[in-house]
């Protein structure tokens, strides 16, 4: 049986406020036993892979999303075994709600409770704010190893199709919306990597033609939570030109900021079919024979590539 | 336990060397357990560089803000000519970069009052030997390297002594 659903003002106005939950939600829980049994998860996802070990909160496992989640020697994610045995050795079941928080906004957090829903895992939410309004609103955290009795997991086998865009299914969605989730200097071509991050550089500069600029972190308020439902639709209706029913793919560098956009569509929104392109530009911006623009207008649907 | 011996920590400055070894000696978790250890004992910077962070330099290929410098100082024994000259490492990066500031640890204590001679002999891979890329990932393994390549390449350009 999931847990049960947070109710509050801000998350009612979402398509499904189900997948969130607030800190004072969290505290609550926690206070009234609810990590006893398996039944309730909490999940630590960050991006430094040492961050948890400073200091998470009490109960929280740690999910890496590179040594965890990534498959070592294929670029893709781990298979239903390996995801079985990982969430076992949680203390995850198929049944148990899981809440996932994390460093950056939950960018990594977001990252996490996507691959959790490649899995079709089926009660999976984010904690809204993240590690950061946790740690600022003084509540408890602690570097005491949480040893989890082990989850009971089936060998479930991803099912991509629903939520995962492969370059393949982008060059055969043009025509329909793209988000390019990716800062305006990503956008333009004026830079192939995030601000500090040139490892993970591209060849070329630009983005997909016809793609939408609406980095990331627009979505995301100051305390990190999620911004309001209509503060939502002002961003990617009016000034992505998002319509309803529209069947969207969203990318950024390695597909981790495109899933905290994904959520927000998906979730937020309520939009039905929206896809991450986890290859994203660290991909198209390398692939051979695909067609990208430069500079800040979106360009058109590319000759050859228009839909029949 | 795998061995790491593509090469071997005779070529280290001593402090580094040791370094390495408590590494290699360890399992892959207990080897982040002690980078964590040195995240912590990453001492921050003097004031007069806390107040002038233009006066460092950030090493852009890590994932988290880090900061760095180097200064000089006269060999131990003081003497003209005697003992050539020490070089101070100085870094800054926020306790929630853990990873960052435990790669900044280990140079600290490795590289922190050596010559510039015996910073420059330090081979450019060596973070490879700390036994961490697999744990930590190629990916986040390039900071460390970056930041090393970032102190030599400081080091170089310093003044040549008479």
């Amino acid at each position: 049986m999931p847990y049960p659903v947070e109710q509050n003002e801000k998350f009612s106005a979402y398509a499904h406020p189900e997948r969130l939950v607030s800190t004072e939600w969290l505290a609550a829980a926690l206070e009234g036993g609810a990590l006893d049994g398996g039944k309730l998860v909490v999940v630590e996802s960050d991006e430094d892979v040492l961050l948890y070990e400073t200091g998470h909160i009490p109960g929280a496992v740690k999910i890496d999303w590179h040594t965890d989640l990534n498959d070592e020697v294929t670029r893709d994610y781990v298979d239903g075994e390996a995801f079985a045995a990982l969430a076992a050795a949680k203390g995850i079941s198929r049944d148990s709600t899981v809440v996932i928080y994390g460093d950056k906004s939950n960018w990594w957090a977001a990252y996490a409770l996507w691959v959790f829903t490649l899995f079709g895992h089926e009660d999976v939410r984010l904690l809204d704010g993240g590690r950061d309004k946790w740690i600022a609103e003084g509540r408890p955290i602690t570097t005491d190893r949480t040893v989890p009795a082990a989850g009971d997991y089936p060998v479930v086998e991803r099912n991509d199709a629903p939520i995962r865009a492969f370059k393949e299914d982008v060059l055969a969605h043009f025509g329909k919306p793209l988000i390019d989730v990716r800062s305006a200097e990503e956008y333009t071509g004026q830079r192939t990597h995030m601000p500090a991050y040139p490892e993970e550089g591209a060849l070329r500069g630009g983005h997909i033609p016809t793609a939408a600029s609406i980095p990331w972190a627009r979505a995301a308020a100051e305390d990190g939570t999620y911004r309001s439902r209509p503060e939502l639709e002002a961003l990617y209706l009016e000034e992505a030109g998002l319509k309803e029913g529209d069947d969207v793919v969203a990318y950024c560098r390695i597909g981790e900021r495109s899933s905290h956009t994904w959520f927000a569509l998906k979730y937020l929104l309520g939009f039905d079919t929206v896809r991450n392109y986890d290859g994203s530009w660290t991909e198209w911006g390398n692939a051979v024979r695909v067609p990208i623009v430069k500079g800040a207008d979106r360009g058109t649907v590319p000759a050859g590539f228009q839909k029949q | 336990m795998r061995k790491l011996g593509l090469m071997n920590t005779s070529a280290l400055p001593a402090a580094l060397a040791e370094i390495v070894d408590d590494f290699q000696a360890l399992e892959e978790a207990e080897r982040l357990q002690l980078l964590l250890e040195f995240s912590r004992e990453l001492p921050d910077p003097p004031t007069r560089l806390q107040d002038h962070p233009e006066l460092m330099e950030q090493v852009v290929e890590c994932q988290s803000p880090l900061f760095l410098t180097i200064e000089t100082e006269p060999g131990v024994d003081g003497q003209p000519g005697g003992a050539p000259e020490r070089v101070r490492l100085f870094f800054k990066a926020p306790p929630e970069a853990p990873t960052t500031r435990g790669f900044a640890g280990v140079l600290h204590e490795g590289l922190d009052g050596l010559s510039p001679a015996e910073i420059l002999a330090v081979p450019d891979d060596m973070p490879e030997l700390l036994g961490l890329t697999r744990a930590i990932t190629p990916l986040r393994m390039r900071g460390m390297t970056a930041m090393l390549g970032r102190i030599k390449r400081k080091v170089a350009a310093l003044p040549q002594q008479g």
